[in-house]
Order: C-alpha cells, then sequence, then structure tokens
C-alpha cells in the first residue's frame, strides 16, 4: 500500500531527527583525543545504558503522557516515593518479589491519584502534577523519617548491577526490562485501539470525547500507567543505591520531560514515539557521560542538556512549518 | 434525481427551549423528509443553533418531543444523537489534526479484535466510503492537518456517512472553501441525497441555499415563521420571512464622492507575499478586492499594516513615503485592520466589549496616566447603542456574543481609533443579512466622511453591490482594477479563477 509505506517514512523520518543527534553527540566525544579511548569502550557503553534505566522508564510512561496532552511534573518525587516503599518493605522482611511489586503498584496510585485530581477537578495537569510533586516528595520523606533506608541486600540489588550476574545477559537485568518494556509500549501505542485514543486526545480532546471515546477513563487509564513506570523506575533506583533515599532524584522530571521532547514529543499533545524518547534519553545518558569523561563540572552538563532541548524543540518546530 | 419520500425522517413538534427570560426557542414545529436537503434560515439569534443543539442531543428542550422513523427521540447526549443517526458537522472541523484520515473517520468506532487493530478491514471500509463521495484522491494515510479545508470537510461527511447517519446537519459548510470545493460538497450532497441520507443545511448564503436546497425553513426569535419548498420561492419572499419586513435593499448605497489619491502601493512586496502589487486607494473610495481564498489578499493587507514585514517597495500616503511600519505605527498614521480571523486575532473573546473597543486607543480615557473607567464605559455605551450592538452592556464578555455583534464590536474598534484608512478582511463572513446590510451602511457612511476603505471579500454580490471599484487577486498578484460597473459576476469570476480578465 502506497500510504501505508509513506506512512512508516513519515515515522522514520520523525525519528531521524533525534537519531542523528544521538550519533552527532557520540561523535562528538568519540573524536575528542582525550576521552576516545575510554569512551566507545563496551565497558562504558554498558555503563550509559545501565546508568540510562531509571529516565528511560520514567520516559517510557511519560510518552502517554505527553503525547495524550498532558505532563507529570511529579514522576521523580513518585519514584523517590516508590524506592523508599520498597525498602522499606525489604527491610521489614517482606519478600523480595513481593516488595518490588509494592513499589511498582505505590507509583501507580500516585498515578492514579494524579488522573483522578486531573478528571475530577477539572484542574490543569501541570498544576496538578505540580502539587502532587511535593506531596509525594512529602510522604517519602515521612515514612523514611527523613533519613535513607537501609536494606539487607537481595536480588532486587542485581538489577542493576553492570556486570550481570549471568554473564550471557551482558548487560544489567534493568536494561533488558527496558528494551522489553519499550517494545511492548511502542506496539501498544501502534498497534492497539488504545494507543490510538492516546494520540487522539492529544491532537484534538473535543473531537476524541465527540466520537465517543471516554477521555475521563482513558486519562485516568494514562496517568496510572505513567506512575506504575515511576514505579517501576523506583525500584530501579533502589536497586543502584542499595537504599531507599527519600532525597534521590530531585529535579529528575526534567530530564525525563526532555528525554520525550528531544525525542518528538511535542508539549502541546498528540505527537511522540517511544523510539524518540528512548533516543531522547541516551543523547542526554551520553552527553552526561562524556562531559563526566572529560572532568567537566556538573553545572557544564546542564547548560549543554538545557541548550539542547531549545534547540531541538526549534528544529522540530522549522520541521513542522516547512511541512505545512 | 428521485423525489424526497413523503414520510418525515425527523420530526420536531412543538419544541421550546429558554434560557432565562429568552425564549430561544418557542413552540417550534419541523419537519425533514427522507433524502432531502432543507435548509434552515434565519438571522442570527433566531434560535438555528438553539435547535440543533437541541437536535443533536446536546441540550435538552423544556417541552415538546421529537420522532425520528417516526419513533421517540428523547437523546442523553450528543452520543445518544450520533447513535440514532444524527451527525453535525460544524464550521470548525471536529477533527484531530495528528491523527491520519482513517484514524478520524474511524475514531471511537476502531475495528479490532481484543483490542488490536484490525487495519485492513478498516481500510477497505474508508477507502469505499471515500469512493462513494466521489472523493478516492484522498489517501487515507495523510495526517488531517496536511488536508485542505474543503478535503477536512469530506472526510467529517464520511465519519458521518460510516456511522450510518440519515441525518447530516451541515453549519457554514461553504463558508472557507474555496469555489471549487464549494462545487464538489455540492455534488456530495447531491449523492447522499441518492443514499437516502437528509441534509440540513444551514447557511448565509442565500444564493447558494436555493441551488442545493429542496425546501427551507425560517426561523425568527425561536418561532418557525415559514417553511416550503425552495423551487418556486424568491430570495426577497424568504428575506422577508427572515426579517419580518419588505428587505428590499440588501445593499443600501450611501452617497459619496471620491477625492484624491490618499493611498498608494508602490510594488509593495511583504515576506508573505509572493508578488509585488500596486495599488492606488482615494479619499471616499470603496475599493473591494476579489479573489480566490489564497489569493494572496489577506497578505496584502497585512503587509500593509505591518504585520508582516515589508521586503520591497514601499507604502506612500498622502505624498509621504512611509517607512517600515510596525501595527502601533500604522495605527498612528491612521490606519485599522478588520481581520479575517473573527475569533482568534480580531477580538479578544474573554474580555469585554469595553476592552475590546478601546484596545487601540485608550488616551481618550486616560487622566494622569490611569484610565477613567466610568468616563470609558459610558463611551462604549454609546458606541453599542450608535452601532446597534445587541450585548447586555459594555462589561459583556465578548465571547457570549453573536457572529455578527462580535463583528460589530470589532468594526467598532475601527471607528473608536478614528482610522482614516481601513482594511477589512471579509467583514461580513459568517452574519446575517441585516447585520450585513447595517455594515455596508457604515462602510457606507466612513466613505462619504472621506476615508478610504479596502474591502476584501470572496462573496462577490457584495463586492459588486456596495464598492466603487473592484481589484482581482489570483496565485498572488494583481490581476486588474476596474470601476465596479465595469464588472459582472461572470468575469470577476473568470478573473479570480483563471487570472485573465475576461471582457464584461
Amino acid at each position: 500500500m502506497n500510504g501505508q509505506r509513506r506512512g512508516n517514512l513519515q515515522r522514520a523520518l520523525n525519528v531521524l531527527g533525534p537519531f542523528i543527534g544521538l550519533v552527532f553527540v557520540i561523535a562528538i566525544f568519540a573524536l575528542i583525543p582525550e576521552v576516545r579511548g575510554r569512551f566507545m569502550r563496551a565497558e562504558n557503553i554498558m555503563s550509559v545504558a545501565t546508568q540510562s534505566v531509571i529516565v528511560a522508564l520514567g520516559a517510557l510512561g511519560m510518552t502517554f503522557i505527553i503525547i495524550s496532552g498532558g505532563i507529570d511534573l511529579s514522576a521523580a518525587s513518585n519514584l523517590a516515593l516508590a524506592s523508599v516503599i520498597t525498602a522499606y518493605a525489604i527491610n521489614a522482611g517482606v519478600p523480595p518479589l513481593a516488595a518490588v511489586i509494592l513499589g511498582v503498584l505505590t507509583g501507580g496510585a500516585v498515578g492514579f491519584a494524579n488522573g483522578a485530581l486531573v478528571t475530577r477537578l477539572r484542574l490543569v495537569p501541570f498544576i496538578v502534577t505540580l502539587g502532587m510533586m511535593g506531596i509525594a516528595r512529602g510522604v517519602a520523606k515521612w515514612i523514611a523519617g527523613n533519613q535513607k533506608i537501609d536494606a539487607p541486600m537481595t536480588w532486587v540489588n542485581d538489577l542493576m548491577a553492570r556486570t550481570p550476574h549471568p554473564a550471557w545477559l551482558l548487560m544489567a537485568p534493568g536494561v533488558w526490562i527496558v528494551i522489553v518494556f519499550a517494545v511492548v509500549t511502542a506496539v501498544v501505542l501502534r498497534f492497539t485501539v488504545f494507543g490510538r485514543h492516546v494520540f487522539a486526545l492529544g491532537s484534538n480532546e473535543a473531537t476524541a470525547r465527540l466520537c465517543g471515546i471516554r477521555t475521563n477513563r482513558a486519562k485516568i487509564f494514562i496517568y496510572t500507567i505513567g506512575g506504575l513506570f515511576c514505579g517501576l523506575s523506583g525500584v530501579m533506583e533502589f536497586s543502584r543505591l542499595t537504599v531507599g533515599d527519600p532525597t534521590v532524584a530531585v529535579g529528575l522530571e526534567l530530564d525525563i520531560i526532555a528525554a520525550v521532547v528531544i525525542g518528538g514529543g511535542s508539549l502541546n499533545g498528540g505527537e511522540g514515539s517511544i523510539l524518540g524518547s528512548m533516543i531522547g534519553v541516551l543523547i542526554m545518558s551520553f552527553l552526561r557521560n562524556g562531559c563526566t569523561m572529560m572532568g567537566w563540572p556538573n553545572y557544564i552538563q546542564e547548560i549543554i542538556i538545557g541548550a539542547i532541548i531549545i534547540v531541538a524543540v526549534t528544529l522540530d518546530r522549522m520541521r513542522h512549518s516547512r511541512a505545512s | 434525481m428521485s423525489a424526497p419520500s413523503a414520510s418525515p425522517v425527523l420530526r420536531m413538534e412543538q419544541v421550546s427551549k429558554a434560557y432565562g427570560a429568552t425564549r430561544a426557542l418557542d413552540g417550534v414545529t419541523f419537519e425533514l423528509r427522507r433524502g432531502e436537503v432543507h435548509a434552515l434560515l434565519g438571522e442570527n439569534g433566531a434560535g438555528k443553533s438553539t435547535m440543533m443543539k437541541i437536535l443533536s442531543g446536546a441540550v435538552a428542550p423544556d417541552s415538546g418531543r421529537m420522532f425520528i422513523d417516526g419513533r421517540p427521540y428523547v437523546p442523553a447526549g450528543p452520543l445518544a444523537g450520533l447513535r440514532r443517526g444524527v451527525s453535525m458537522i460544524y464550521q470548525e472541523l471536529n477533527l484531530a489534526p495528528h491523527l491520519t484520515v482513517e484514524e478520524n473517520i474511524m475514531l471511537g468506532r476502531e475495528v479490532h479484535s481484543g483490542g488490536w487493530l484490525d487495519r485492513r478491514t478498516m481500510r477497505g471500509g474508508v477507502c469505499n466510503a471515500l469512493a462513494s463521495v466521489d472523493h478516492s484522491e484522498i489517501s487515507p494515510d495523510v495526517p488531517v492537518g496536511k488536508l485542505s479545508v474543503g478535503a477536512k470537510q469530506v472526510v467529517e461527511i464520511v465519519r458521518a456517512l460510516m456511522n450510518r447517519s440519515r441525518i447530516l446537519v451541515m453549519d457554514e459548510p461553504t463558508s472557507s472553501l474555496t469555489l471549487e470545493d464549494s462545487v464538489r460538497l455540492f455534488e456530495i450532497i447531491r449523492s447522499l441525497k441518492a443514499q437516502d441520507v437528509s441534509v440540513i443545511y444551514i447557511s448565509h448564503f442565500l444564493e447558494e441555499v436555493q441551488e442545493v436546497a429542496d425546501s427551507y425553513t425560517v426561523l425568527r426569535d425561536g418561532k418557525n415563521v415559514g417553511s416550503g419548498a425552495m423551487e418556486g420561492t424568491g430570495l426577497e419572499d424568504i428575506i422577508q420571512l427572515m426579517v419580518g419586513q419588505k428587505f428590499t435593499e440588501m445593499f443600501p448605497r450611501v452617497p459619496h464622492e471620491r477625492g484624491g489619491v490618499f493611498v498608494s502601493l508602490n510594488e509593495l512586496k511583504g515576506t508573505a507575499m509572493s508578488s509585488p502589487v500596486s495599488l492606488a486607494l482615494a479619499k471616499g473610495e470603496i475599493l473591494g478586492v476579489a479573489g480566490l481564498v489564497g489569493a494572496g489578499r489577506t497578505e496584502m493587507l497585512r503587509t500593509v499594516f505591518g504585520l508582516d514585514a515589508v521586503e520591497s517597495g514601499c507604502l506612500v500616503v498622502s505624498g509621504v513615503e512611509m517607512a517600515k511600519g510596525t501595527p502601533w505605527a500604522r495605527i498612528r498614521q491612521g490606519f485599522g485592520l478588520l481581520s479575517e480571523d473573527r475569533q482568534g486575532e480580531g477580538l479578544a473573546l474573554p474580555l469585554s466589549v469595553a476592552d475590546n473597543v478601546t484596545l487601540s486607543d485608550f488616551s481618550p480615557y486616560l487622566r494622569f496616566g490611569l484610565i477613567s473607567v466610568a468616563r470609558r464605559q459610558a463611551a462604549v455605551g454609546d458606541w453599542i447603542g450608535r452601532m446597534k450592538i445587541r450585548a447586555q452592556g459594555p462589561a459583556q464578555k465578548v465571547l457570549s456574543l453573536s457572529g455578527g455583534n462580535q463583528q460589530k464590536v470589532a468594526l467598532a474598534r475601527l471607528l473608536h481609533q478614528k482610522a482614516e484608512v481601513l482594511l477589512l478582511d471579509e467583514p461580513t463572513r459568517g452574519i446575517d443579512v441585516v447585520s450585513k446590510a447595517q455594515i455596508y451602511e457604515w462602510i457606507g457612511e466612513l466613505a462619504r466622511g472621506g476615508k478610504a476603505v479596502l474591502f476584501v471579500s470572496s462573496y462577490l454580490p457584495e463586492l459588486l453591490g456596495v464598492c466603487d471599484r473592484i481589484a482581482v487577486f489570483h496565485r498572488g498578484g494583481l490581476v486588474d482594477v476596474r470601476e465596479a460597473s465595469a464588472w459582472n459576476a461572470q468575469s470577476l469570476m473568470s478573473a479570480a479563477t483563471v487570472g485573465r480578465a475576461a471582457e464584461a
């Protein structure tokens, strides 16, 4: 079908931009003599991949939310809360699997609360999730007694281990988890009725409602999915730190949102892709990694990433206006 | 063409609806036959949109009954209406721009097995539906945002068809369409009739309505004041029903004299214009600008007003060459622009009538740098009376006014800022007959007072009826300028569509 091939081509082009950006970032650091050797080593690549897991999981859920025209500023607080709950549970003797599930469900609960407030109170998602950002962080500190929760080592801690235990895995289990979920979410967005409704919501909510889509139910579902991914991300954070730290990931929601936007997501809704978001995550991870290798202070990274966000959105705007 | 069948597909009986003290609908009885195109006419505020809201299920009537195919029809909401086969196609199209044609058409009714989309089945259905209205050239995979307005409308119609709608309500369908698209729309309507679909057609373009409708119903002040077959009914009779009195002057002429050249565009080219334009406008002249949608007229006006940057050429006012201007400067120089995009650009909808009228000039009310609210309210109250704007007062939000009254507020702003050169872009689009005539009268008065008016319009009868000279644009360039008497509908249309002025 000519048309379907054209649709596929369009999708490929949409991701081409971010992909070129990624190649560009890697190329820059790969060409700098001081770091070239260390940067391109398999070890380093795997390290970058592992470091990306937490933002990547958050970005998977955030992609749904942003495509549907919403936003979630509470993502990072949510994941901190989930990591605290997981640590608390393991510490209290709960079997590790149950603790992990509890952590994920906590994230889901916060996401559900976001969705319910947005639809019931008819408030702008920015405001609702801004408030939830504070609430979730506060609750996390409360539960943790304002300190880090130590937890005995279990297999959960191996999820983010850089050298995985069954060596044939090649990468930390956390990375594989991201890959699996990325495929699943991409398929859902492209091939299911729900996925189409997510795009419709973001593109024109009034039209979606007119066509009989239960927009409130869909929104609650979307925010809950976002929350569940934050919960999973929190579990990974706990795995990485081996403690439940309520002060972790402050400001990380901006990284998560930036990844989705760099990957082609529009804050107006109706656009975005899982592949694009993952590329966005990698761009930022490689950037941070390269900057650290160069010995540049943290603030350089922040400036560069901030600049990249502006450039990415500007380029996207230009691509849109040329097309129309 | 088969005659519409006798049994009514829709019957509304004694439907009434009041909003507070206002009786929006007063015991309206209305019948729609199967396979007919029925025009619903009436001034703004006559009750047409209330009646359609009740029909679609968005609003519940206070009293009265409705029947579809003889069975009672009591919709709990718009979805119920859809399910009974009633589809509304509004002027502001209800489409999701990022989704493809196929996705929009199937939105909410996707064919799936357990959540997984069945693309092949949907594709087949969509292609068949597009072919049934003779529009197979619209590809199902194009994002709707990239389509022309005419094509978008086809997508909405196809969506209604696939919803198995028997009753289609079209609200001002041709106001944003090119002539070509309008012709194709009428063809679609004819094929809809052949498929036994009935159309309620709402439009202010009475000549169009005469051409496409089988029957008509006129609403006035919430009542059904007359209905019948379109054939054999003259426009004057319809207008008389709409207005309630004899209405002979659709285009009131105010005698005025043309003075010397006031403004001239010398090879003016803006960044948004595709070719330079030279045009001269005299004091006391109404210069019409005709052309198809997209011919470059709006771009020219915006360049003159300083909204788009000037690339080359210049603007000369009273012999003085004007520097590259901004709207701020142009307003000070006496220019006023009535934007084509009334709701988006021309008015600040959430603000009040007073705010909108005085937005471009606060100086009469400034005292020591602060605005005297009382004085402003009084002055705007004056304007409301002078221009017969139907509003509760200067403080009413413009959002809640009807289209015609909103346009009067926008025009009032130009008059309030004492503009000497008025750039009007589609000033009467979507406005009822009576308000149109009022606006023509003011334009005439303005010309009599020595102002210069540039009148961009796609509605040829009004250009021929009101203007002194008419310029025609085609694909971004000026084709010809002649006295209005030297043009007729055919030569204007030919110049606008082909770019060559045929002999009148």
